[in-house]
């Protein structure tokens, strides 16, 4: 099952490294890690999307709550909570007609950047799961896809 | 140097202040081996008396011989090496006090500041080759920073689950200076050691203890490192429950007990491993049912209760489902459940058939062994140390055969006896820990139980055993193969014996003359007690003694890889 874990660990070099390694080293799976600044500065806060059987998951907190770096860890996806993600998707504009313009422009979660030559980047906001449907319909077109991975918050 | 400033508070050097945080941590012996890194830092410990350096042949060496200090006493063991090539030396090590929870503190030079990243002479990735094999690492990049961080590496090193930490210091952070003051406390948001037991768990374990009629309690190394092995022993007395002992916990139960089921896991005795697939109750106390344990995970104890009492978390419900868990101290917890039980006077079942069946596989006699040629048995030889030394000898130990007959032979009666490299199971360890073992007991007997092969791979101890005068006795079983090695090439490679030869051996005797010890030969099992007793009353000398042992003698029982307990291959 996909898992959501939050992450809030000390802001000091190598914090990071001990997390990604942590994930190598047991073969934990890693879909995808982000990680910015939180609240407070002298901490990070990381979402780890990664999946599992319960007893894998259980073990993947247990170890990541070892690690003196982390100050707290959660998952998330058992609770409500939301849940983004940013993808560029770069087309060329000769593969894109009026109507598809059209509807992308509609779509309130895309936003269309022009570039110099002949092609747009689309951006798209939503959840992961939205995002895997646009990048479907698109994937004929696309000609460079960048995921950011997502971020999420519980909501309770 | 001492420098006065304008508010007349004196400065110190980086170099000053590590020496100063040792004596204030009150650390008096440094195992290690100089470099230029490390330069500033052994000057500074050549200008004082406080701490002392002992001087390795070799880094690893020096991290073994801190573990075997460490694991031999109750104190922290310390090392200093340089950059580059002494920390990667250091690293087995590291790797070895990892795997078995050894609370050391290695610090490792490193270049200067400015010149870390650029490939420097003698650089390498010190935090980042040992952050898988650490509890935790730092590298100082403030020479402000260097008390506190020492504060905590020792404080890490020792708390909670022991461990490992190394501490990288660059060069030039040992020339700074500034102000010194040890701080008393620590203070780490993200490190929480002290798990506060719950009062639930407690009571649901009392429960399932005074219901069972075929308990059994796995006691492992975490009842060393939290010193409960009298608390333990207690219990389990007033129960009147069998105890078995991983190969990390010989020691925490008096080995000579009648309610002992010595060790168990892949070379166990047949109760031992019998009681573990048969029992309803399984009480593991400090233990992390790895694989040389479990063997085939899902036929493994399979009508038990589990109670899985354990500091670390991550250690309960990893390989086997604890269906009780208690997280915390094992002293506090052990104390917990006995205030429960014996301050209320409370009775187990009677537990007289299941001692009745225990006593039925006990009649195997899985260690047995005849010495009856003019060969001299391996196992006759630790038999005969044990006997002769009555149990009471700190006994070290290599990686392969001798060890295990070591373990399953010398009964320890006391915790922090058996000093031996389980979880990584590195050749090598065996003489160096067996030095720090001496140093952390100057007055004890320190045997270090080794073979043929395991031996060379830290043979160049015998000159830090000669530099300090440690009368360590060496038991060579000197089989003329890996044993293990071989063993497993019989039983599972049609007996291909791939490498397993141990070819043109050195002299043994005279190796260790010339380096400047005693060395005998024995080949004869009838002079197998006097060469013993010799070497004993050499009471400042160290003794090399080379037993000529059975080339083809097996560790038995064995359960083979992915086997189920109650598949014992006995003989
Ligand atoms: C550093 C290292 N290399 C390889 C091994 C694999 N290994 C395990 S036991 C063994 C043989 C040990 O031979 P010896 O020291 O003579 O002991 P014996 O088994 O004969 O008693 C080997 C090579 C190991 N444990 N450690």
């Amino acid at each position: 099952m996909r898992h959501v874990i939050s992450v809030l660990l000390e802001n000091e070099s190598g914090a990071l490294s001990r997390v990604a390694g942590l994930f190598s080293a047991r073969s934990f799976n890693i879909e995808s890690l982000s990680v910015a600044p939180s609240e407070d500065l002298s901490t990070s806060r990381m979402t780890i999307v990664t999946s599992g059987n319960d007893q894998v998951i259980e073990q993947i907190i247990k170890q990541l709550d070892k690690l003196l770096d982390v100050i707290e860890v959660s998952e998330i996806t058992s609770n409500e909570h939301i849940e983004r993600e940013i993808a560029f998707v770069k087309i060329n504009n000769e593969n894109i007609d009026d109507k598809m313009m059209e509807k992308f422009s509609k779509n309130e979660f895309l936003k269309i950047h022009k570039t110099k030559n002949s092609e747009i980047i689309i951006e798209c906001v939503d959840s992961p799961q939205k995002i895997n449907d646009f990048l479907e319909s698109v994937k004929n077109i696309a000609i460079k896809i960048v995921r950011s991975g997502a971020v999420g918050i519980n909501s309770n | 140097m001492k420098q006065n400033t304008d508010n007349n508070k004196e400065k110190y050097t980086g170099a000053e202040i590590f020496v100063k945080c040792l004596e204030a941590e009150g650390i008096d012996l440094v195992f290690g081996y100089p470099g230029g890194a490390v330069l500033h830092i052994y000057d500074e410990l050549h200008k004082q008396n406080e701490v002392t350096h002992i001087l390795v042949r070799h880094e690893q060496g020096a991290v073994h011989a801190a573990e075997g200090f460490a694991k031999s006493s109750e104190k922290v063991g310390v090392v200093l090496v340089t950059s580059g090539p002494g920390a990667t030396n250091a690293i087995t090590g590291i790797a070895d006090a990892y795997m078995d929870s050894v609370p050391i503190v290695v610090f490792t030079g490193q270049v200067r500041t400015a010149l870390i990243g650029n490939d420097a002479f003698q650089e390498v990735d010190t935090v980042g080759i040992t952050r898988p094999c650490v509890k935790h690492n730092f590298m100082i990049t403030d020479v402000k920073d260097m008390a506190s961080t020492i504060k905590k590496a020792f404080y890490v090193a020792s708390s909670g689950r022991p461990g490992p930490v190394v501490v990288d210091i660059p060069k030039d952070i040992t020339e700074d200076s500034c102000e010194f003051e040890y701080p008393d406390k620590v203070h780490m948001r993200s490190y929480r050691p002290n798990i506060e037991i719950k009062n639930n768990d407690i009571n649901t374990a009392v429960k399932s203890i005074l219901n069972s009629k075929k308990p059994v309690i796995y006691a492992g190394g975490g009842v060393i490192n939290s010193n409960a092995s009298s608390e333990l022993t207690e219990l389990a007395k007033y129960l009147n429950f069998p105890v078995t002992n991983t190969l990390m916990g010989l020691g925490c139960y008096p080995g000579d007990d009648d309610q002992f089921l010595q060790m168990l896991g892949m070379h166990g005795s047949y109760e031992a491993n019998m009681a573990m697939h048969d029992c309803d109750l399984l009480i593991a106390v400090g233990a992390r049912f790895d694989d040389r344990i479990t063997g085939r995970l899902d036929k493994f104890s399979p009508n038990a209760t589990v109670i899985h009492i354990d500091v670390d978390p991550s250690s309960i419900s990893k390989n086997i489902k604890a269906h009780i868990p208690i997280i915390g101290d094992v002293k506090d917890a052990v104390k917990q459940i006995s205030k429960q039980i014996i301050e209320k006077k409370l009775k187990p079942q009677n537990i007289d058939e299941w001692w009745a069946q225990i006593n039925e596989w006990r009649k195997k006699d899985s260690f047995k062994y005849t010495q009856d040629s003019e060969i001299i048995k391996p196992q006759y030889v630790v038999d005969r140390l044990y006997d002769i030394t009555n149990g009471d000898a700190f006994i070290t130990s290599d990686v392969g055969q001798h060890q295990m007959w070591a373990a399953q032979l010398y009964k320890f009666n006391k915790p922090r006896r058996w000093i031996n490299s389980g979880g990584l199971g590195t050749m090598g360890f065996g003489l160096p820990s067996a030095m720090g073992t001496q140093f952390a007991n100057p007055d004890s007997l320190v045997c270090c139980v080794t073979g043929e092969a395991s031996i060379q791979m830290c043979i160049q101890e015998l000159s830090t055993c000669l530099q300090y005068g440690l009368p360590i006795k060496i038991i060579n079983l000197n089989n003329r193969y890996m044993g293990m090695v071989r063993q497993w090439q019989e039983f599972f490679y049609e007996k291909r014996y791939a490498m397993s030869y141990m070819d043109a051996l050195p002299d043994f005797v005279k190796l260790a003359q010339s380096y400047g010890h005693i060395g005998h030969k024995i080949d004869k099992p009838s002079d197998v007690d006097d060469a013993i007793k010799d070497a004993i009353k050499q009471k400042d000398r160290l003794v090399f003694l080379d037993f000529i042992t059975d080339q083809n003698e097996n560790v038995f029982p064995m359960i083979a890889t992915g086997a189920a307990h109650n598949k014992m291959i006995l003989s």
